[in-house]
């Protein structure tokens, strides 16, 4: 062993400073290990937004469209279901779509951009199954109060025609929203609205 | 130690004059390719040669189309000039044609080119594109200097014009094959018998360039990362724990 | 008592930590005279994480799949590219693989030379040298069914061939392979049980081993450049005279080397990742194709000295077996080494000139034989692989006569030695020549 005395400063400085540009150099290494859980290109170009023609789309009619692996609903609503649409009011759990499960400009009574067309993911917020369409007016099941909307036959969850839903169903929250906008008057787009 | 080193040479005194002088013929000498994946103008003219020449019969499978951002193309140009009709730009490079279709039209599927730069090599891909010589025995009238009996028609004729085959004898007597314009092309010119293949050139180095980008795109990141990181183990962490061990190792003896 | 020895003191009561970071790192005394040949070890075990690590992150990416995809192309061969292309820094995370396993051969091979010139594989050592020898088959192994995987051109006809091989092997030997690939030609179903036990199966078997490897060396202690027992020299604590604890010393010296080792290795991932088609070659970016055979079917650097030496040995009795034997034997000729070498002296610093006149031999052998192998044969060269084969066996199998009565000019010490500044000059011209040497007889032959 040596003579001279240790320089415990040096040999603690030295430590330190190799330490932090170690930690650097660990934090480095590590990023692109962490970036690839990232989505891949792949990935977001299987997301990526969705065009849809809607010049075929009847009042009353309702197509499935699929973004991200979800079924997106568009719903033309004629004039009487837009009009009915306020009635529901009272039984909702959340009638002005205060919690936000849609895009700013989707918070409005009929939860759209245009009050004809309802662009909502069909996905029930309870558990995840896809609820059914039920425009019927006062079916047998659903009672004589019922104006029209979707119905969960998973455990019963009830959504108006813009989505919402009723109290006293396992379902907590409206139907989700999904970002869009309209490229012009025949043709959506799902999935961005820059 | 000395007697190391003289037993070190006179073993291999022993090896070297056995092994022979018989040269590795490993193929025809190709020219240098001019590739400079960081020219992205060249890229870009590549880009569309590409998708106008090739992408009718060959896929690029590998390659999204919105990855030519990188080489200074905007969403709204790639849709313009290099999109398919129907295709998105998140879509991969892949071709209408069935294989097995192309295998009994053409004698062979036309292969992927996402990778045929790396398993090829930049200069033999340029010596190919500008290879193709009139051939009456072959089925599509074409044949190419560097891959004989290719099955491939000279899509780029219209541009280059035609080459024939010349076959010469050198010094030793060893056959000599070089190729000969004898018609020009729109990017090419025939005058008083010699040719000026100088503008048909660049372009078939503007595609061997795209090909050597669509081989591998991250390599520009690559090298600009790489740099980064040597400077950084070369000058901070290299000397730290060069000191920090000398600094401990003054305990030792 | 501080809350961290209080927590320390929880610990050692159920789990023997502080014990065992005393026994194996604070008071565990190596020899003191380690020099370059000593970061290896240590280094190897850094790739093996490397290689864990980002085979890991590979692995959530791949897909074991020899079918085509809508595109023509192999599943497998795209999963490859969708890593290079799609996946955030998947590049990175590939081209570490790639060459995190040619290092670990060029850190094994500089690992196992540092055992045969400081006879650190002798007695006591016999079990740490026999560990690492499985292990050395173990990577041999995981390797290849690695390499199978990216399913190009020379993943599949290489597997194809070295299958074969199997096949050679008399009665059993057609059926054997069938066995092993699980088809009649290596395809989808080979690639996914090559798939297990690389990612999973030889790992597992690794790791064991190298953990045997290394409780079998603390066992004894390291050897070192002088190839003195330190142990044999004690103070009054018990601690030996040329010894010293392995932290700090060692393990401030061993993240130099670390730092190092990544200078080399970035460097390579950064800017030469396929190293001119040694690393990466060229012709695995071709798709495996079963109805085309490359024309030139050659292992991965790492494997050409043996497979020189199974080309050289020509068919005899109707069969190519000797030739599959000849590989074989020279790998296990290895593991024998403690038993064939029959010199006292360890180091080759003391040994006599027969044992060191042999070595260089053996280099050339070595190295001569692996650029063979990556050749295409011709007449000459195989003749030439004939030679160098005899002469690596010769290196192992004449040790019994050679290495008896064989003493050096210095006698052996019974304390180790200072650095020596001639000596270190004497093995960089000595490296020089072996290089230039290579170089020419590599552009020659």
């Amino acid at each position: 062993m040596s003579e001279q005395q240790v320089d415990t400063g040096r040999r603690r400085f030295l430590t330190v400073a190799t330490s932090a540009v170690g930690g650097v150099a660990v934090v480095g290494v590590a990023t692109p290990f962490l970036m690839s859980f990232f989505p891949s290109e792949r990935a977001k170009a299987a997301g990526a937004p969705v065009e849809v023609d809607i010049s075929k789309l009847e009042p009353g009619q309702k197509v499935n469209v699929e973004w991200r692996g979800k079924p997106v609903w568009l719903l033309s609503r004629t004039k009487q279901q837009i009009a009915d649409l306020p009635k529901n009011d009272p039984k909702l759990v959340d009638p002005k779509s205060e919690v936000e499960q849609q895009p700013k400009y989707c918070q409005n009574e009929g939860r759209s951009i245009k009050p004809e067309l309802l662009v909502a993911v069909g996905i029930c917020t309870h558990l995840g199954c896809s609820p059914t369409f039920r425009p019927d007016l006062a079916p047998a099941d659903l009672g004589p109060e019922w104006l029209g909307g979707f119905y969960c036959p998973c455990h019963g969850s009830k959504f108006d025609l813009a989505a919402r839903v009723f109290k006293g169903v396992p379902a907590p929250k409206n139907l989700e929203i999904p970002p869009h906008k309209y490229l012009s008057d025949t043709r959506l787009l799902i999935g961005d609205d820059k | 130690m000395k007697s190391k080193i003289r037993h070190l040479i006179a073993a291999m005194a022993l090896v070297l004059p056995v092994s022979g002088t018989v040269l590795a013929n490993e193929g025809p000498k190709l020219e240098k390719a001019p590739i400079d994946i960081q020219d992205t103008e060249s890229l870009q003219r590549g880009a569309q040669l590409f998708s106008n020449y090739c992408l009718s019969c060959h896929s690029a499978s590998a390659m999204r189309y919105n990855r030519l951002e990188d080489i200074g193309l905007s969403e709204e140009q790639i849709k313009a000039n290099l999109l398919p009709d129907g295709a998105k730009i998140g879509d991969l490079m892949t071709v209408a044609m069935d294989k097995k279709d192309a295998k009994q039209w053409l004698g062979a599927a036309p292969p992927d080119l996402s990778l045929i730069a790396r398993s090829r090599g930049a200069d033999y891909l340029y010596a190919y594109l500008r290879g193709f010589y009139r051939d009456p025995t072959r089925p599509t009238g074409w044949n190419n200097l560097v891959f004989d009996k290719v099955g491939m028609p000279h899509v780029l004729w219209e541009m280059q014009g035609e080459q024939v085959l010349k076959t010469t004898k050198d010094a030793e007597g060893h056959e000599q094959h070089s190729l000969q314009l004898v018609k020009a092309g729109s990017l090419t010119k025939l005058e008083n018998g010699k040719a000026n293949t100088v503008e048909f050139d660049k372009r078939m180095a503007d595609l061997t360039n795209y090909l050597v980008f669509i081989g591998e795109p991250a390599q520009v990141k690559r090298h600009q990362i790489g740099y980064v990181v040597l400077m950084f183990l070369g000058l901070l962490l290299l000397p730290l724990t060069y000191f920090l061990k000398k600094e401990y190792w003054k305990d030792v003896h | 008592m501080s809350k961290g020895q209080k927590l320390l003191n929880w610990i050692d009561d159920r789990f023997p930590l502080s014990s065992m970071l005393k026994e194996h790192v604070t008071e565990y005394y190596a020899p003191k005279n380690f020099n370059f040949w000593y970061f290896f070890g240590s280094l190897a075990m850094l790739v093996l994480v490397i290689q864990i690590v980002t085979g890991i992150f590979l692995t959530m990416n791949y897909k074991p799949d020899g079918n085509l995809n809508a595109a023509g192309v192999p599943v497998a061969f795209a999963s490859v590219e969708y890593i290079m292309r799609d996946v955030a820094g998947g590049w990175i995370i590939r081209y570490m693989h790639s060459t995190g396993a040619s290092m670990f051969f060029v850190v094994v091979y500089l690992h196992m030379f540092r055992g045969l010139i400081y006879g650190s594989y002798k007695q006591p050592r016999e079990l740490v040298w026999l560990f690492g020898c499985l292990i050395f088959l173990c990577l041999m192994a995981e390797a290849f069914m690695g390499y199978l995987l990216p399913w190009g051109q020379m993943s599949f006809w290489g597997a194809q061939v070295i299958v074969n091989l199997f096949g050679s092997i008399p009665v059993i030997g057609p059926d054997l392979s069938v066995w092993i690939r699980g088809d009649f030609v290596v395809s989808d179903a080979t690639l996914n049980r090559f798939f297990a036990l690389h990612v999973i199966a030889v790992p597992l078997v690794l790791l064991a081993l190298v953990v045997a490897h290394l409780i079998a060396l603390h066992e004894v202690g390291s050897n070192n450049p002088d190839g003195v027992e330190i142990k044999k020299l004690k103070d009054e604590n018990g601690i030996p005279l040329d010894g010293i604890p392995f932290h700090p010393y060692y393990t401030v010296k061993d993240i130099f080397g670390v730092a190092v080792f990544l200078i080399v290795f970035s460097a390579i991932v950064f800017f030469l990742p396929e190293m001119g088609g040694y690393f990466l070659e060229h012709p695995n970016f071709d798709q495996a194709d079963p109805l085309k055979t490359p024309p030139h079917i050659a292992p991965v650097w790492y494997f050409t000295p043996f497979y020189a030496i199974l080309r050289a040995i020509p068919s005899f009795l109707g069969t190519q077996v000797w030739g599959v034997i000849g590989m074989g034997a020279a790998v296990v000729v290895i593991a024998f080494l403690p038993w064939l070498d029959r010199s006292p002296i360890k180091s080759i610093r003391y040994r006599g000139p027969k044992f060191k006149f042999m070595l260089v031999l053996f280099i050339i052998a070595f190295i001569g034989l692996g650029i063979l192998g990556a050749m295409p044969p011709t007449a000459g060269r195989t003749l030439i692989s004939q030679i160098l084969s005899f002469v690596y066996f010769a290196f192992f199998l004449g040790m019994p006569f050679y290495t008896k009565n064989d003493v050096g000019s210095v006698p052996v010490p019974t304390r180790v030695t200072e650095t020596n500044g001639k000596r270190q000059l004497q093995f960089l011209v000595l490296v020089a020549i072996t290089v230039i040497a290579a170089y020419l007889f590599a552009t020659n032959v």
